[in-house]
């Protein structure tokens, strides 16, 4: 199979959409050409597409969410670019009360079908305001749905699925996924994955690592670490979508390896991995001793200096730990 | 007034009867303790979107606010369904799901009531891209009250609206008070000088008088309608009644309320026709019909079922695989 970049992949779902549907219209800060978009992933739709489909927009976060929330509630499907995930506060009003809930304010009258895109996260000195994950803050609020995918095959079917779904969708792109590289099937195959399903990344019997985004990567190089160091098999689950999550997958596994780690690099506390956690807690515990761990960021800003960034956010030495922490646990429960 | 038919004149002023009639009957009933949650009333306002809707198509959409019983009832809605949904019924245009406050019906283009202030505007601005995009000859209509104007999303929804020359008229129902707060306060200049902060046009009428809301919203709907971009519309007009149906509006003077009674825009409408020829008669009859209407409304939509405890998270989403077919 091919391999291509997250970016590219991501580009080649937005023009296969684009030609697809014209319903489909792009706007946002810089996507037009020739900038394409701070992160090039729009590069040459408006050349392509022309200037009533594909727009560059003042920078008005919280028009443009909700133009596009007027837009996708009179038949068109658009796409709107949030440069960054940080960024989102100003168009919160227009994401959580507009966006989320005209359908059921509506009696279901009407879809609200929009992909909101952002991207960011840590690991590359951008500080406080330019480097945070805040799906918990969209996983808290019903009606929305948030995909954060972990690689570029699932980058693009996702990000079609994203731009179909009559719900309004938050797709977040981790920034460090950009350039990675990835098997990702011929535009004519038409690859398009389920939003709420998540994957089994790597298959394993002796703990669970329930991970998104960038956090998967990092999940997929800890198990290599414990198998080689520890012996230990982990299984890797991609969770892909974060709301609604899928609890099914999450639960099989769990129920196989009877251990469970959690791993963001969002703030731990009030993050997605409590909810998972205190999910499996309330669904297992009568069946087996429950072993969890949760791996997220430090109840902080994201520093400047990059000595500092990594104390703050988490990596693959954090799940390591947290791994040997819940086995070591799950051991002493079993002599008990 | 100048352009206006007088056979067009009777069905605007049975409109605004209609809209008052609606309003006094839904706050008899919510002084009863028979309506749950809150209610906001325009009365006083009648004229503003009665002489705007007198311009727009059923596939023409319109954005509202919390004091939206007037443009929705401008717009088509029927009165039976309205109160039912006000009394939180499965009738309702809304299944009982949204209330006064979020009172939508997609088929007449009415988008929603909004209970947040301002969000309306970058909302109609994305209807008004639809229409660009998809090259129709509808336009949207953004009604708001002036504590709007100081919103954010007014600012960037206006400006975008503007860059873009969407097919969308501004709305401003300048009542005087966003709920306490005096609008000379709050702002600096007139909400109509805004527009030239856009490069748009910028139009101040008297919102009591219908003929002069008609002509200036006739103007600046043709104008979106031929592409030529928004128009900001300030009418200024006065709510009788608190910034809800029980606040005694302790922030306003007794002599200020009075006065703006005086130039009540209902019977403006009715001295014009009567001098234009309709007998006193036939209003009276007409005045008598509508209230009768609304009484019936009433009771209509009280008939409906209370809905299923069962269904509480219904809607949420919308089921998925329509848009992959």
């Amino acid at each position: 199979m091919r391999q291509i970049l997250m970016r590219e992949a991501l580009r080649e779902a937005l023009f296969e959409e684009m030609r697809r549907d014209d319903r489909v219209v792009v706007f946002g800060e810089d996507i037009a050409d020739p900038m394409g978009g701070s992160y090039k992933v729009t590069l040459g739709l408006s050349t392509e597409f022309g200037p009533l489909r594909v727009r560059n927009t003042p920078i008005s976060e919280a028009a443009i969410v909700g133009a596009a929330v007027g837009a996708a509630i009179t038949g068109l499907r658009p796409v709107a670019e949030i440069m960054y995930m940080d960024f989102l506060g100003i168009s919160m009003d227009q994401l959580v009360n507009q966006a989320a809930k005209i359908r059921f304010m509506s009696g279901g009258q009407v879809s609200v079908p929009l992909v909101i895109r952002c991207q960011g996260g840590p690991g590359r000195a951008s500080a406080a305001q330019h480097a945070q994950m805040l799906e918990a803050w969209f996983a808290h609020v019903p009606g929305l749905q948030i995909v954060m995918p972990s690689n570029p095959a699932d980058g693009k079917a996702l990000l079609k699925a994203a731009i179909r779904s009559d719900n309004p969708v938050i797709f977040f792109e981790y920034n460090g996924l950009y350039n990675v590289r990835g098997d990702v099937p011929e535009p004519e195959e038409d690859v398009v994955e389920p939003i709420g399903v998540a994957k089994v990344a790597r298959e394993g019997s002796d703990i669970t690592i329930v991970a998104w985004a960038g956090m998967t990567r990092m999940a997929l190089q800890a198990a290599e670490q414990l198998q080689e160091e520890d012996g230990v098999q982990a299984e890797v689950v991609d969770l892909r979508t974060v709301s609604p999550w899928d609890k099914e997958t999450v639960l099989r596994s769990f129920s196989k390896t009877k251990a469970m780690v959690v791993a963001h690099q969002a703030v731990r506390q009030g993050g997605v991995g409590a909810e998972i956690a205190a999910t499996v807690y309330e669904e297992m515990l009568d069946q087996v001793d429950v072993e969890i761990g949760r791996v997220g960021a430090k109840f902080s800003p994201t520093p400047f200096a990059p000595e500092l960034e990594t104390q703050i956010v988490p990596g693959k030495a954090e799940i390591v730990q947290a791994v040997r922490d819940v086995l070591s646990r799950t051991a002493r429960a079993v002599r008990r | 007034m100048a352009t206006i038919k007088a056979d067009k004149v009777l069905p605007l002023y049975r409109d605004m009867l209609r809209i008052r009639g609606f309003e006094g009957k839904a706050t008899k009933l919510y002084e009863q303790g028979v309506l749950p949650g809150f209610l906001h009333s325009s009365v006083g306002q009648e004229a503003v979107p009665v002489g705007v809707s007198a311009h727009l198509n059923k596939d023409d959409y319109i954005t509202s606010n919390h004091r939206g019983h007037g443009h929705v009832l401008a717009k088509g809605m029927d009165p039976v369904r309205m109160f039912a949904e006000l009394y939180a019924r499965t009738t309702g245009y809304n299944r009982g799901r949204g209330g006064s406050m979020h009172i939508m019906d997609f088929s007449l283009g009415i988008v929603g009531a909004n209970g947040i202030v301002g969000a309306g505007v970058p909302i109609a601005a994305g209807a008004g891209l639809s229409f660009q995009v998809r090259q129709t000859q509808q336009v949207a209509v953004s009604y708001f009250g002036d504590g709007a104007v100081n919103s954010g999303a007014f600012h960037e929804g206006m400006n975008l609206a503007a860059i873009w020359s969407l097919p969308v008229v501004f709305v401003c129902e300048n009542n005087f008070y966003a709920e306490s707060v005096p609008q000379a306060y709050a702002s600096r200049v007139g909400i109509a000088e805004r527009a030239a902060a856009y490069g748009i046009p910028g139009v101040m009428v008297d919102g009591n008088d219908l003929f002069a809301v008609y002509d200036a919203a006739k103007t600046a709907i043709e104008r979106a309608r031929a592409g030529e971009g928004p128009t900001l519309l300030e009418c200024q007009t006065f709510r009788w009644s608190g910034h809800f149906v029980g606040d005694p509006g302790v922030y306003r003077s007794k002599e200020e309320v009075e006065e703006w009674k005086l130039k009540d825009p209902v019977p403006r409408v009715r001295t014009w026709l009567e001098s234009h020829g309709v007998k006193a008669g036939e209003l009276d009859a007409l005045e008598a019909e509508v209230v009768q209407e609304m009484d019936s409304a009433a009771e209509r939509g009280a008939e409906g079922p209370k809905p299923d405890p069962s269904t509480a998270t219904q809607d949420v989403y919308a089921p998925e695989g329509v848009a992959q077919a």
